[in-house]
């Protein structure tokens, strides 16, 4: 009877690298059905020759001249890091230790 | 010079004080933060107090005008921020774990128009989890209390700001509204919010939840403290691409002009079912004294209103679907610990560190962009979304200005709609369309229930009608004293903070 299933919600979770509990997919699985019954309401509308509107007000993209202005430094940039190395963010190591293909994770 | 009474001040008679040099920069910052002090525990509407900053900035403005240099037109005015505006130094978080410990290395746009009119920023303000809720329950940090009975929720997202506001533990306050964020708590507090036109105030420093929704704007106690704030913040900006290069209105001014000859347009779909008989009553009796003032009252339609909040949850959970893919535990804030691999430090940090909400909605928002559903909802709700446009396009050539309840009801109780989010999402009936229309739209109190719970009366205007929204919101104000009334402090033995104090 739901919209969507624990196993969708579970597929969605993966797209949105989201770790769920189990408690979670199920109270997900409840809400988003919920959800999703409410807005087929706009199904009903004809909108065949309706624009769609991304944004309220139109505006065109303004172009400003190339010029190099104040950033922040390397050391600003990295300063809420959780983990930094020299001048990089670090990571878990997203390649096998060979260096030639990616690890089971890819 | 404890004794500073500052319950109720005005934006206005403050500056002016200071300016002055009848009101010391430094003893009006020590007031607020007493204030904040004794009252704050028991409303939870700050998250950060940072009471060394505000009084560095309040002795360089009493030193400045002792020494009669020039100083802002709002030297020495104490006001705080939603903490969805990053500022320079600060912890900033959203009211999320995910972001705790996060000290943005810049400041918004506009803390620093605020900053360079001289305002003293006393702290950052609880609000719901990247502005996402109707009630502020869903802070990570707690939820925050009505300052009218602290049984009952003071709104959402920026709850802290509007309970802030309404009991003077600021002089004015910034918000976002989204769905509703700085109107539907300014009704649930009694006091004054306005979501302006999208892109007439920079969204530059503050974090993105719904990008062609998201709308800063100011809250305060009367209309003319928000007019105030409004005519500091407005105006464009070249680090936010789409805020708009239109002149800023005096929107003071335009206050005090008065209603005589304007249409004020009723539309039939906002007095329907479902709405507390109370704030029938009070927004019809507001709409007459109106009309009293001299507008002219006409029946308008917005046919699609009853799609509004469905079109808006899509648009929104898209957005922030997309948005909120940035934590990821690299950059900043909250990383998962002990993880194996790129793939588990993502999904782990994430899955701890957002809440309930946030997590609900980036669900929803990435099933519906998903590949083989996009059309028939994402695509179907910007279709839709552009009828509520015309809807609106269509209104105001028949009326200058539109006159609608904020909310269909008053503060709820803490807890009372948490179990059911499309209950809570059902709320925002009132509040979703002139955001999805990016039309400027103000909330003022226009009554009290028989619970002595504020009501909120919406006035929304054509795009950049700022201008005439306040001339029809200074004219309500000028005729009524609700904006008068002021909550019991907390800790004194109100009855209703009895209740509260032990709910």
């Amino acid at each position: 009877m739901s919209r969507i299933s624990a196993e969708e919600v579970r597929e969605i979770a993966v797209l949105a690298r989201l770790a769920l509990t189990e408690e979670e997919v199920t109270r997900m699985t409840h809400d988003l059905g919920a959800i999703l019954g409410y807005v087929d309401a706009l199904k009903e509308l004809d909108t065949a020759t309706t624009e769609p509107m991304t944004h309220a007000v139109p505006f065109d993209c303004p172009l400003r001249p190339d010029q190099v202005g104040l950033s922040l430094s390397v050391d600003e940039a990295l300063a809420n890091a959780p983990r930094r190395e020299a001048s990089f963010f670090q990571v878990p190591r997203i390649v096998s230790k060979g260096g030639a293909g990616p690890s089971e994770e890819g | 010079m404890a004794s500073l009474d500052i319950k109720g001040a005005r934006i206005a008679t403050l500056a002016e004080g200071v300016r002055s040099g009848k009101l010391k920069a430094r003893e009006l910052t020590e007031a607020y933060l007493d204030r904040v002090k004794t009252v704050d525990p028991q409303l939870n509407s700050y998250l950060l107090i940072d009471g060394a900053g505000a009084r560095l900035q309040a002795d360089a403005i009493d030193k400045a005008v002792a020494s009669g240099e020039a100083v802002g037109p709002l030297a020495g005015v104490p006001i705080a921020l939603k903490d969805i505006f990053v500022t320079k130094g600060l912890e900033t978080t959203c009211a999320s774990k995910i972001l705790r410990g996060f000290v943005p290395p810049f400041d918004s746009t506009v803390g620093q128009r605020l900053a360079a009119a001289g305002t003293v920023m006393l702290g950052k303000l609880n609000m719901d989890e990247f502005a996402m809720g109707s009630s502020n329950e869903n802070s990570s940090r707690g939820p925050v209390r009505n300052p009218w009975s602290l049984a009952h929720v003071p709104g959402g997202s920026s709850g802290g700001s509007a309970a802030a506001v309404a009991a003077s533990l600021c002089a004015g306050a910034l918000g976002t509204d989204t769905g509703g964020s700085i109107r539907q708590p300014a009704a649930l507090c009694g006091v004054v919010g306005m979501k302006p036109t999208y892109g007439r105030v920079s969204r530059y420093g503050v974090i993105a939840f719904a990008s062609s929704l998201d709308h800063p704007g100011p809250l305060g106690r009367t209309v003319d403290d928000v007019a105030t704030l409004m005519e500091i913040i407005a105006g464009p900006d070249p680090r936010d691409a789409t805020s708009i290069p239109a002149p800023v209105g005096q929107y003071r001014a335009a206050a005090k002009a008065g209603v005589a000859g304007l249409r004020i347009g009723i539309p039939a779909e906002y007095f329907g079912a479902g709405m507390d008989p109370e704030i029938d009553a009070a927004v019809k009796a507001a709409i007459d004294e109106l009309g009293r003032a001299g507008a002219k009252v006409v029946p308008v339609s917005l046919p699609h209103t009853k799609y509004a909040i469905a079109t808006y949850y899509l648009v929104c959970t898209a957005e922030a679907a997309s948005n909120l893919a940035r934590y990821d535990g690299v950059k900043y804030g909250y990383r998962a610990q002990d993880v194996r691999s790129l793939e588990e430090l993502y999904t782990r940090t994430r899955g701890e560190g957002f809440g309930l909400e946030p997590k609900r909605r980036i669900m929803l928002g990435t099933y519906v962009l998903r590949s083989g559903y996009y059309d028939a909802y994402y695509g179907q709700a910007l279709k839709v979304r552009r009828k509520v446009f015309d809807d609106f396009a269509t209104a105001f050539t028949q009326c200058d200005a539109i006159v609608t309840p904020t909310s269909p009801i008053p503060a709820f109780k803490l807890g009372e709609k948490t179990a059911d989010p499309l209950q809570m999402y059902l709320a925002d009936v009132m509040t979703v369309a002139a955001p999805l229309a990016g039309v400027p739209a103000l909330s003022q109190c226009c009554g009290f229930t028989k619970a002595g719970l504020p009501i909120g009366l919406q006035t929304i205007g054509p795009p950049l009608g700022e201008e005439v929204v306040f001339r029809v919101a200074g004219a309500y104000e000028s005729r009524t004293d609700w904006h008068e009334r002021l909550p019991a402090d907390p800790s004194s033995s109100s009855p209703n903070a009895a209740a509260g104090g032990v709910s």
